[in-house]
C-alpha cells in the first residue's frame, strides 16, 4: 500500500473509525506506564530543586498541560484546514471532538500555575505574560466550543469551527507577543518563570516521559472522541 | 445546448433527496420541474446554480455567473430602500447598465411603486419587484424557485407574458412550482 | 470596482435611512465612559490611570452593538445568495461592505475618543494617541468582528455569542492600544504599538474578507 492510498483511506468514515479503534487502544496501553513512570519519577525520585524546594513539582503536571494546549491548537487549526479544503468529515470530527480535550488541558495548566503560583509568588493569579497568554487561549478554545454548540447543523458547525480555530492560531503568536510586550512595558516579571534553561537529567527525563504520557492520553482519549463524533453523526452504522 | 445536467445527485443536510437528475435544456426551452414540498425543487435549483455543492454528477453550461440569473424564496431587496435603488444595486453588482430600469418596472406594473421603500410594498409587489430583476439586466438561463409565490392572478399574468416573451427572444428558464403553469410553446415537465 | 463601490455605496445610503444604528453605539460609548467614574471615588487619583482601559473597553464593546447586524439583514432578505452568484469574488464584497461598516459605525467612536479622553482627565497628547490608536484598532476590530459575525449569521442568538468570539481575538489590539496610551501618558514613546496596531490592521484587512467570505458560504450549506 502506498502512503498516498494509506492517507486516502483516513478520509473514510469507516476505515478510520476501525483504525481509530486499534490506535486509540494502543495509546491507552502505553499511556499507562508512562504517566506511572513520569509521576513517580517527578514527584518521588527526581531531586528537591534547590530555589523553590518540593513545591516545582508540580510543573510535571503544568508544563506538559500547557504544552499540550498550544499542541492540541495547532493540531485543531491543521485539522480545519485539511476539513475545508478537503471537505474530509473525519477531519471535521477530530477538530471538533479536540476542543474540549485541549480546553481541559489548558484549564489544568491555568489551575496548576495558580497552585504553584501561591508559595512562589505569594498569590494565586500574577499577570504573567505566560499565564496570561494561557488565558486568552482558553478564551479561544471556549469561542470554539461554543460556536459548535450553537449550530445545529453538525457539518455547518464544525467547518465555522474550522474558520475559527485558523483565525485563532494565527492569533495565538500575536497573543503572546503583546502579552510579553505588556509585561516588560508596565512591570518587569520579579519573579523567575518556569523553565530554567538548565535542567538535570534527573528533574528533565520524568518531564518529557510525562510529556509523552499525557500525548499518548490525549491520542486515546481523541480516538474514542472521534468515533462517538462518527457515530453520532450516522456515519458508521452501529453492530 | 445552455445548460446540460448529468446524473445529479442532490443532498441537503447529509440527506440524499434527488438521485439521477439528467435533463438538457437548449434556446426557447422552459423546464416546469414540479414536486410536492420538500421533494428537493428548491434544493435542485441551488445546485444547479452552484449555491449547494451537488453530491455527485456534473451541471454544464452555468460556470459562469452572468449567463443566468437565480431567484429564489427571498425575494434579495433589502427593505429600507426603494425598488429602484434596490434595482440599481444589483445592476451595479452584475456591471450591468442601469438603462433597463424603467422598462423592466414598467412591464411589471411596479412604476407608482417605484421610490416606496420595499418594506411598505404588498407581498405581491415585492415579488413583481424581485422578478423585475431579470428584465432589468438581461441574461439568456432564468432559474426561478416558485416565481409565482404572493403572486394575484394578474402578476401571474405578467409573469406568463414576461416569459413568452423571453423564450421568443431564445432564451430559456428552469421553474419550480407546484401549481400548474399554463400550456407553452417548448415547456416540459419534470415531475420529482 | 463597480460592484465593491456599489455594496460600499449601499451601506453609506442605509446607514443615512436608519440613523438610530449608527448613534446608538456612539450614545452607548459616550454613556459607558462618562458613568465609569461613579465607580470610582469622587476625584480619586487612581481614575487617570484606568482611562485608556475604559476607553478602549467600551469603544469594543460599542463597536459590538454595531457589528451583530452587519450581516443580518442581508442573510434575512436573501441579498447574500446573490451576492454569492455575482460575477465579482465575495471577498471582494465583503471588504466593501466592512469597510463601509467600519466608516459608519467605528469611525466615529475613534472620532469621539479623545473627547472623552479630555474629559476623563487626559492630556492632549495622551488623547491623540487614544484617538489614532483607536483609528487602526476599530479598523481590525471591525473584520475581525464582522468574520465573527459572519460565523455566527442566521444564529437566533448571535448578539450574546459575538463578544465571546470576537474579544478574546482582539486581545493583542487591547493590549497594543491601551498600551500606546498609558506610554504617552507616562511621557514615553507611543510609536512601536501603534505601529503594532497598524500591521495588524494590514494584516486584518488583507486576509480576515477570505475567511469572512468562506464563513458566510459556509452559512448556506
Amino acid at each position: 500500500m502506498t502512503l498516498w492510498t494509506w492517507l486516502k483511506s483516513l478520509t473514510s468514515p469507516p476505515i478510520f473509525f476501525a483504525l481509530a479503534q486499534r490506535l486509540g487502544f494502543w495509546f491507552g496501553l502505553i499511556s499507562i506506564p508512562l504517566l506511572a513512570y513520569g509521576l513517580i519519577g517527578g514527584l518521588l525520585l527526581a531531586p528537591p530543586d534547590y530555589q523553590q524546594g518540593e513545591g516545582y513539582r508540580i510543573i510535571y503536571i503544568h508544563v506538559p498541560a500547557a504544552w499540550m494546549s498550544l499542541f492540541i491548537y495547532s493540531l485543531m487549526a491543521a485539522a480545519g484546514g485539511i476539513a475545508l479544503i478537503w471537505r474530509i468529515k473525519v477531519w471535521e470530527c477530530v477538530l471538533t471532538a479536540a476542543a474540549p480535550i485541549g480546553a481541559s488541558f489548558t484549564a489544568l495548566a491555568l489551575v496548576t500555575g495558580m497552585l504553584w503560583g501561591k508559595p512562589m509568588w505569594g498569590t494565586y493569579w500574577v499577570w504573567d505574560a505566560r499565564l496570561t497568554s494561557e488565558l486568552v487561549l482558553l478564551f479561544l478554545y471556549v469561542g470554539v466550543i461554543v460556536l459548535q454548540q450553537s449550530i445545529a447543523d453538525a457539518r455547518a458547525a464544525a467547518r465555522a469551527c474550522a474558520l475559527l480555530a485558523i483565525v485563532g492560531f494565527v492569533n495565538v503568536p500575536i497573543v503572546h507577543y503583546s502579552v510579553e510586550w505588556w509585561n516588560t512595558l508596565h512591570q518587569g516579571p520579579s519573579v523567575t518563570k518556569f523553565g530554567k534553561p538548565t535542567m538535570d537529567a534527573s528533574m528533565l527525563v520524568p518531564l518529557l516521559v510525562m510529556t509523552l504520557g499525557f500525548m499518548s492520553f490525549f491520542g486515546h482519549v481523541l480516538m474514542r472522541r472521534v468515533q462517538n463524533e462518527l457515530l453520532s453523526r450516522g456515519e458508521i452504522s452501529r453492530g | 445546448m445552455l445548460i446540460s445536467v448529468k446524473d445529479l445527485v442532490v443532498a441537503r443536510g447529509g440527506r440524499t433527496l434527488l438521485t439521477g437528475i439528467c435533463f438538457g435544456l437548449d434556446r426557447e426551452q422552459a423546464l416546469h420541474v414540479a414536486g410536492s414540498n420538500g421533494s428537493g425543487k428548491t434544493s435542485l435549483l441551488e445546485s444547479l446554480c452552484g449555491l449547494r455543492a451537488p453530491e455527485h454528477g456534473s451541471v454544464e453550461g452555468l460556470e459562469s455567473a452572468d449567463v443566468f440569473h437565480w431567484i429564489g424564496h427571498k425575494n434579495a431587496l433589502n427593505p429600507a430602500l426603494t425598488v429602484v435603488e434596490n434595482l440599481r444595486f444589483w445592476c451595479r453588482v452584475n456591471n450591468a447598465s442601469e438603462d433597463r430600469i424603467e422598462n423592466a418596472l414598467d412591464r411589471l406594473q411596479l412604476r407608482a411603486q417605484q421610490h416606496r421603500a420595499c418594506r411598505e410594498l404588498s407581498v405581491g409587489q415585492r415579488r413583481r419587484a424581485a422578478l423585475a430583476r431579470l428584465l432589468a439586466v438581461r441574461r439568456p438561463l432564468w432559474l426561478l424557485d416558485e416565481p409565482l409565490s404572493g403572486l394575484d392572478a394578474g402578476g401571474v399574468d405578467l409573469f406568463i407574458e414576461m416569459l413568452k416573451a423571453h423564450l421568443a427572444l431564445g432564451g430559456a428558464a428552469i421553474i419550480t412550482s407546484h401549481q400548474n403553469l399554463p400550456p407553452l410553446n417548448g415547456m416540459r415537465r419534470l415531475q420529482l | 470596482m463597480s460592484a465593491l463601490k456599489a455594496v460600499f455605496m449601499r451601506e453609506l445610503q442605509l446607514a443615512a435611512r436608519s440613523r438610530a444604528d449608527w448613534a446608538q453605539p456612539v450614545f452607548f460609548y459616550i454613556l459607558v465612559s462618562l458613568l465609569f467614574p461613579l465607580g470610582v471615588a469622587p476625584n480619586s487619583t487612581a481614575l487617570p490611570l484606568f482611562v485608556p482601559a475604559i476607553l478602549w473597553m467600551g469603544a469594543l464593546l460599542a463597536a459590538l452593538l454595531g457589528l451583530e447586524r452587519v450581516f443580518r439583514s442581508d442573510f434575512e432578505d436573501g441579498t447574500l445568495e446573490q451576492l454569492f452568484l455575482a460575477p465579482v469574488p465575495v471577498s471582494f464584497l465583503v471588504l466593501g461592505k466592512l469597510l463601509a461598516a467600519w466608516l459608519v459605525l467605528g469611525l466615529p467612536l475613534a472620532l469621539l475618543s479623545p473627547l472623552l479622553g479630555l474629559l476623563l482627565g487626559l492630556s492632549m497628547h495622551a488623547a491623540g494617541v487614544v484617538m489614532l490608536g483607536l483609528l487602526l484598532g476599530t479598523l481590525s476590530l471591525f473584520f475581525l468582528g464582522g468574520f465573527s459575525s459572519a460565523l455566527l449569521v442566521g444564529l437566533p442568538r448571535a448578539g450574546v455569542l459575538l463578544p465571546v468570539l470576537v474579544l478574546p481575538l482582539v486581545s493583542p489590539i487591547l493590549i497594543f492600544g491601551a498600551g500606546a496610551a498609558r506610554a504617552a501618558m507616562s511621557g514615553s514613546s507611543a510609536e512601536a504599538p501603534l505601529y503594532f496596531l497598524a500591521a495588524i490592521a494590514v494584516f486584518c484587512i488583507c486576509l480576515i474578507p477570505l475567511a469572512t467570505a468562506t464563513a458566510l458560504r459556509n452559512a448556506f450549506e
